[in-house]
């Protein structure tokens, strides 16, 4: 795909965002990318359907992040494959949100592990999922960055994107 | 759980998510192998729903939560189709990662599974 993207920058250096655009976000290593997304949404909407279930009375502060959490998940993952400039920020969101979110809560849980006595996909910086939750994030800010949609107005349709760009 | 078929399956799913993963960053599109592999992998899962469902009536009961348990379980076995018809429709190199991702995932979620079973409190 690079070097594909590479060829044309020669003649055309417009093309390259072009075809990112048409291609879609799901295109390549993005692909990958959404499918990890897609497994952690899993994880963590399984977890806490569990937690809530189970036992929220121990821990309403814990498990209701773990659900919150576990729905921006969702959110990122749909967004990231839907095209269009509203999902794109969408995805910039929610891709902030869990970034943030595993950075403060991930140190409160070192710092202060009395607040956090139940783990919470965050806890330990993602300890308990491999430490994905705190990686991903950055992978998905990278990937955003490179697929910028087309200017609003070319969203619609893909050949007037190809002319305004 | 059945100690020695849990780590048959996490055997098979690391191998089978290598694999794909290799194959996958070689260029390969999804093939045979690579099909056939995840395939294996879901035939594993299968036998896994039976023998959760026959092994607590069998002696041997589940020391952790079995819900839990079962939204590993229910979410492992969805896993290794989605990829494989993902797959099917948009086939490229990546495809082959993203099955490998699946294949690994599963993994990671049976060995999660052997531990509610066998390890309360893991």
């Amino acid at each position: 795909m690079r070097l594909l993207g590479e060829s044309t920058d020669m003649s055309t250096p417009t093309t390259e965002p072009t075809r990112a655009t048409r291609r879609g976000r799901l295109s390549g290593v993005g692909r990958v990318l959404v499918a990890v997304y897609g497994v952690l949404a899993l994880a963590a909407t399984g977890r806490s359907l569990v937690q809530i279930v189970e036992k929220f009375d121990e821990a309403p502060l814990a498990y209701s992040l773990s659900a919150l959490a576990a729905v921006v998940y969702v959110v990122a993952t749909i967004a990231l494959v839907r095209p269009g400039r509203t999902w794109y920020r969408i995805a910039w969101a929610t891709i902030v949100f869990e970034f943030t979110g595993v950075v403060v809560i991930g140190a409160l849980s070192v710092i202060r592990p009395d607040l956090f006595p139940h783990d919470t996909v965050w806890s330990g910086f993602g300890r308990g999922y491999l430490f994905i939750p705190l990686v991903l994030p950055l992978l998905g800010m990278w990937w955003l960055s490179r697929h910028r949609p087309a200017p609003a107005g070319a969203a619609g349709a893909s050949d007037a994107a190809e002319d305004v760009a | 759980m059945i100690e020695w078929f849990a780590w048959t399956q996490v055997a098979v799913a690391v191998v089978a998510g290598l694999l794909c993963l290799v194959l996958g960053l070689a260029g390969r599109v999804p093939n045979d192998l690579v099909l056939g592999s995840l395939a294996l992998v879901e035939l594993l899962l299968v036998a896994q729903v039976v023998v959760a469902l026959v092994a607590p009536a069998a002696g041997n009961p589940p020391t952790g939560s079995l819900l839990e348990f079962w939204v590993y379980l229910v979410s492992a076995v969805l896993l290794p189709p989605a990829a494989a018809f993902w797959a099917l429709v948009d086939r490229g190199r990546w495809a082959t990662v993203v099955c490998g991702v699946a294949a690994l995932a599963v993994a990671v979620m049976v060995y999660r599974m052997f531990q509610i079973w066998t390890v309360q409190q893991a």
